[in-house]
Parts: C-alpha cells; sequence; structure tokens
C-alpha cells in the first residue's frame, strides 16, 4: 500500500515529536515563544521559586501589549497596577536572558502583529504564546497555539509542551470577495457556519483559490479568527506570497540559510491525498458585510440584514443563547442591522489592526466626519505599522475626520489597560470577542471590520460600506 | 500542582452554554502578578450590580451553593480566552470540579494544572444533573477520579473518561515541568537532530 498523504499540519505536528508518550499524548518541541505582560508574570515567578532558568531563551520574545495605555506615552505609566506589570514582564525578561522589544521601543506592539512583522515566526515551526490569539501566525503556514500561564512557564524551562493530538478540519473556500468586503467578513462568516465551537478539538487548514488569494495580513486576520470557532488553530500552506513576505525581515533567515528555509517550506503544503477528519466549503462570492448581533462571534449576519428571531432557532440551546445575548445587548428581535447606533468606534487589535486594515479604515474617513456623539478611535498594532501609516498620512485622515489617533496596543479589545467601553454602551469593534463585558463590564460590542467600523463611525449608525464608495 | 482524589458536595447550576473566561473571571481582575485571590470576583458581572451589591437571584449567592465545590454548566464551558486567571478564580472560590457536555480546548488543559477536575458528560445527562443540583442541600454528588465516577444524589453514577496522563498528574500532585526535565536526554537528542535538519529554525 502505498504511503497515506500527509496534511500540513501532520507535517508540522511530526517534524517536532521529540517522544511518543504510553497514553498517546507527545512532547513537542516548540520554536519560537512569545510572551507578554499579562499572563507570564505567575510564570516566570515560580521559575524562580523552583530555582529553574530559561533553557533556550533566544527562541523567546518578550513585548508588553495588553496593559500598555495607549493615549499618552510621554510618561511613566499613571496607573501604577499597570506600571508595575509591565516593568516586571522587562525586568524578567532581562533577568531570564529573553530578548525583548521595549515599550519604548519603535518596534512594540501587540504580540501577534509583532512576530509576523519581525521575521520571529516562519513556516514550518512551532509558536507558542499565552493568549488564544496566537492563532494568528498559522497564515505564516506555523503551527500556532494560545497556552496557559503554566505552560508559559513549561515552555521557558523545557523548549516542550505535552500536547495530545487535535483532530484536523479542512475549510476550503472559494470564490472572490467583492469590492470592500474584507478578510474579517470572511473569518465572520467562516465561524457563522462552523459555529462558536464547531471546531472544538480541531486544528483547521484554510485552503482553497479565495484563501490562496488573501494577502498575508488578510490570512492572519482569517487564522486570527479561528479560534473563535473554538479550533485549536488555524493555518494556511506557505506559498511564494509568504516567502516575498518574509525574506529580508529583521529575524528572518538570510542567505544560504535562507534557500533551505524556502526549500524545506516548499514541502509543507498537504498532499493532495492527506486526508481530513472534516471538510467544509464555504462559497464567498456574493458574500455581504458582516456585523454581529450577539455575545458569540458566531452571532453574526450581513450588515444588510436584521436581528434574527431567537424563535427561528431550530435548536433549544441556540434559542436560549439568543435570547440571554439579545437581553445584553438590547436588541429587539427584526430590527434591521443599519439601525443600530454605536456610541464608541475601536479599529485595532491583532485581528485587524496591520497596516492594510487602517488603509481600508481611512479610505473610508478621507474627507468624512465623525458622526456627533460617537466617539471613535483607532490604535495601530505595532510601533512600525503606526510609523508606517503616519509615513502615508493615514493618521492626519483618521484626525481631520475626527478619529482619535493611538500608540499601539490591546487596548479596548480586551480593555484591561483602561481603555474600556462605559457601561451600557455600544461599540463598533474591530477585535475579535463580542463576549459579555470583554470591553468593560456591561459594554455591548458589534464585530466588524475596518471598512464597516469606519463606515459606521462616519455614518452614526451600522451602514453597508459599499454604500459610501 | 494541587492533587485531586475526589469531592463529595452540593453542586450549582449554571445552565448557560457558552460560558466563557471573560464571564468567569473579567479581564479588569487579570490585571494581578499572583495566582490566588481572584475567587470574590469570580462570575462578577453574574454574581453583582454594578454597584458591587450582590444579586440575590444568582446561584452562588444563595445557600446552600455559596459552598458549592462542583459546578454543573452548559456546553463550551471556557471559551475563549487561554488566561489561567479563569481556572484560578474558580479555584478560589472552592470549585474542585466542573461538569459540562464540553470544555474549550485551552480551558480544559488549564484546569488540570490548577487543581480542578473537569469532567465532560453527554449533554442529556448534564440535563438531569443540571435537575438534581438544583434541588439544593440534600442534593450532594460525588467525584471520584480514581474510580472515573460521577455519583448523582439519585444514587445514579455516571463514568467520565479522562486522559490517563492528566489523571496521573492530578491524582498525584506532580509536577509537571518536573516530569519533563526528566526527559531531558530525549530533548537533547531532539535538539540536536533538529539543529542538522532545520539550522535556520533555531534562533541563539
Ligand atoms: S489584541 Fe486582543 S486578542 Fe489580540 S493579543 Fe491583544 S488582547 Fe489578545
Amino acid at each position: 500500500m502505498a504511503a497515506m498523504g500527509r496534511t500540513l499540519f501532520a507535517k508540522v505536528w511530526d517534524d517536532h515529536v521529540v517522544e511518543e508518550r504510553p497514553d498517546g499524548s507527545v512532547l513537542l518541541f516548540i520554536d519560537r515563544h512569545l510572551i507578554h505582560d499579562a499572563t507570564s508574570p505567575q510564570a516566570f515567578s515560580a521559575l524562580r521559586q523552583a530555582g529553574r532558568t530559561a533553557r533556550r531563551p533566544a527562541a523567546g520574545l518578550a513585548v508588553a501589549d495588553h496593559l500598555v495605555p495607549t493615549a499618552d506615552r510621554g510618561g511613566p505609566i499613571a496607573d501604577p497596577r499597570l506600571a508595575v506589570q509591565v516593568a516586571a514582564l522587562e525586568a524578567n525578561a532581562r533577568e531570564f536572558g529573553i530578548p525583548l522589544l521595549p515599550l519604548g521601543d519603535a518596534t512594540q506592539g501587540i504580540v501577534h502583529v509583532v512576530g509576523p512583522e519581525q521575521g520571529f515566526v516562519l513556516p514550518g515551526l512551532t509558536v507558542v504564546c499565552g493568549d488564544s490569539h496566537t492563532s494568528t501566525h498559522g497564515a505564516l503556514g506555523a503551527l500556532a497555539f494560545g497556552i496557559g500561564t503554566s505552560e508559559v512557564e513549561h515552555v521557558i524551562a523545557t523548549q516542550t509542551l505535552v500536547q495530545s493530538r487535535p483532530r484536523q478540519m479542512r475549510i476550503r473556500l472559494s470564490g472572490t470577495l467583492g469590492p470592500q468586503v474584507a478578510a474579517k467578513d470572511a473569518a465572520l462568516a467562516v465561524i457563522a457556519a462552523v459555529g462558536a465551537s464547531g471546531g472544538a478539538g480541531h486544528a483547521i487548514e484554510f485552503a482553497g483559490p479565495a484563501t490562496a488569494a488573501l494577502s498575508m495580513e488578510e490570512r492572519m486576520t482569517l487564522c486570527n479568527m479561528a479560534i473563535e470557532a473554538g479550533a485549536r488553530t488555524g493555518m494556511i500552506a506557505p506559498d511564494e506570497r509568504t516567502f516575498a513576505y518574509l525574506e529580508g525581515r529583521p529575524m528572518a533567515p538570510a542567505g544560504a540559510d535562507w534557500q533551505a528555509a524556502v526549500a524545506y517550506w516548499r514541502t509543507l503544503a498537504s498532499d493532495a491525498d492527506a486526508v481530513f477528519d472534516r471538510e467544509v466549503a464555504i462559497e464567498l462570492s456574493g458574500l455581504a458585510p458582516q456585523v454581529s448581533w450577539g455575545t458569540n462571534p458566531a452571532q453574526t449576519v450581513a450588515v444588510t440584514g436584521r436581528v434574527p428571531d431567537p424563535a427561528g432557532f431550530a435548536e433549544a440551546a441556540e434559542r436560549q443563547a439568543a435570547i440571554r445575548a439579545l437581553a445584553y445587548m438590547e436588541l429587539a428581535p427584526g430590527t434591521a442591522m443599519a439601525d443600530i447606533r454605536p456610541d464608541r468606534v475601536f479599529i485595532g487589535s491583532c485581528t485587524n489592526a496591520r497596516l492594510s486594515d487602517l488603509r481600508a479604515a481611512a479610505a473610508i474617513a478621507r474627507g468624512r466626519r465623525v458622526a456627533d456623539g460617537v466617539i471613535a478611535q483607532v490604535v495601530p498594532g505595532s510601533g512600525l505599522v503606526k510609523r508606517a501609516a503616519e509615513a502615508e498620512g493615514l493618521d492626519r485622515i483618521f484626525q481631520e475626520a475626527g478619529f482619535q489617533w493611538h500608540e499601539p496596543g490591546c487596548s479596548m479589545c480586551v480593555a484591561i489597560n483602561g481603555d474600556r467601553v462605559p457601561a451600557g454602551q455600544r461599540c463598533a469593534s474591530t477585535s475579535n470577542r463580542n463576549f459579555e463585558g470583554r470591553q468593560g463590564p456591561g459594554a455591548r460590542t458589534h464585530l466588524m471590520s475596518p471598512a464597516s467600523a469606519a463606515a459606521a463611525a462616519v455614518a452614526g449608525r451600522f451602514v453597508d460600506v459599499r454604500e459610501l464608495i | 500542582m494541587e492533587p485531586f482524589a475526589r469531592v463529595t458536595s452540593v453542586a450549582a447550576p449554571l445552565p448557560i452554554d457558552n460560558v466563557d473566561t471573560d464571564v468567569i473571571i473579567p479581564a479588569e481582575f487579570g490585571v494581578t502578578m499572583e495566582r490566588g485571590g481572584l475567587g470574590p470576583h469570580a462570575f462578577n458581572a453574574l454574581r453583582r450590580f454594578p454597584d458591587g451589591a450582590e444579586r440575590p437571584d444568582f446561584v452562588l449567592n444563595r445557600d446552600p451553593w455559596r459552598q458549592a465545590r462542583i459546578l454543573v454548566a452548559g456546553a463550551n464551558f471556557g471559551c475563549g480566552s487561554s488566561r489561567e486567571h479563569a481556572p484560578w478564580a474558580l479555584r478560589d472560590f472552592g470549585f474542585r470540579t466542573i461538569v459540562a457536555p464540553s470544555f474549550a480546548d485551552i480551558f480544559y488543559g488549564n484546569c488540570f494544572r490548577n487543581g480542578i477536575l473537569p469532567v465532560r458528560l453527554p449533554a442529556e445527562v448534564v440535563a438531569g444533573l443540571m435537575d438534581q443540583a438544583g434541588q439544593g442541600a440534600n442534593a450532594v454528588f460525588t467525584v471520584d477520579l480514581e474510580a472515573q465516577l460521577l455519583t448523582a444524589p439519585d444514587g445514579g453514577t455516571h463514568r467520565f473518561e479522562v486522559d490517563p496522563w492528566r489523571r496521573r498528574c492530578l491524582l498525584e500532585g506532580l509536577d509537571e515541568i518536573g516530569a519533563t526535565l526528566t526527559a531531558r536526554p530525549a530533548i537533547e537528542r531532539f535538539e540536536a537532530g533538529y539543529a542538522a535538519r532545520r539550522p535556520w529554525a533555531l534562533p541563539g
């Protein structure tokens, strides 16, 4: 019998198995470890307490993002709780010899923006971070997944993790995204189709012609949201676009190493006869811009649609979830999405704060004004994104339109740095989670693309961004 | 790691699907350098009004469930963030076991490392347990990890599956990092081979 073809996932996984364990789990070698301020202090204190050191400090990269203020970086951090924890990250990284991008540095930013940007993450590598949206890096063909603090500690000490092999799902995307329809819209549509826990226990490979047609930044948006379908990770086979994106990045291999790496990366795509545990096909042609109406990202409809009636859901659990979500969101069934008015607009996060995202939002903001009563802010994903945007004059376009222009960080995606949506207010957000209280206690989040969020800001209501062009 | 053998307690029913980590412990309480101390903030938005007063109708604000060490929850419990603050908060509140039809992957693993046993049982079984849990002080459950058995107040027993390694770690309170470090020769062998075949992949 001919050997069965292997998937992208299997090729990367098998390449990192240190040992198989009697119970079927494996000890998996970890190539890259991104470390940030919110989930690492307890790991470092435990290591210190046990007298343990970092096995491969150079395999780590530390950067503060979750807790950093984004309004003003002039002086020291005003809130002492935040200041202490950001300082602790930097001190811990230095003590354990882990490379650090300090807060004052031009390269500082959200871990998942910085990792690819620096060429720290590469195809075929295993990448972990104490943040669930680590799946972002799967866009480069890496096997990347989020871990808890105890695992952060485990990786620093051993450069490995004990893992059981997930099942595999392939999502083939076909068709073409229309004008002003973004990767975020595709991601939300995929999650709505698969369900908030439909990917549980699976590693997702995004494939098909519509995936291949996405830019690297769009692929990152798509893989970033894989976790919102409950998946362990999302990944995309590396191709010429991936190599072009990485070549010359500060931490990417160079010279003969680059040649050898690319030769290997070309072998990573899933074999034609590879078998997946589950196959899903989604057609993207004709997809309208998407907006979430509920409190999980699968509760999403087209902006041209209406808030659904819970009675219309066949399954009792879904019906209950919808009733609960509508109460929290203070929305009536049947409300046209286009009649919903935001109080806040947040353009940021590791989902949608890269240069192409800011360009898409700026194209809508240009020459328009943020509607009365709406507070809109743009938070670039990294210092380099911010600088590049400023070099193109995007900051001026935003500010002239009445958007606030911030310093890089997670900001209102997770609302622990002081930026938050006040209770009862409604936010049009380019982030990844619309959970109850995610953007602040009582905050109501509607997920959408950067262009749609900018459109909501200037129109003062949710609007089909295609009408504004 | 804190060991776990068995727990006998009333169980708090929380019949909501997709309870996410931000509901378990709002991120604002995640600004902390410690693992402990989060229990008072667990389920904050469900437990308290915005002014901090307790919501009298919420199950964990009522007797006997204030003392519950078992939580019976809906499907996809613990979805969302990888922040270990969620199991820290549950453990600090007093929970040792969570019973649900399904759990989010990262949260499920995080529980074991913090002395909490997550028990997966079929949805219809959990629905029955939910009803019994609501009956109050006399409805006592026992969850036995050694036997992999949950005994319900009605005397019904339900066997649950658990990964053998995780079971052993939890039963023995094993230091997982210490255990991995005993495999150091295997890690070193792997690294030598890896450095030879992927010289570009290892930084520093
Ligand atoms: S932007 Fe949001 S999702 Fe991304 S790393 Fe920060 S907190 Fe996590």
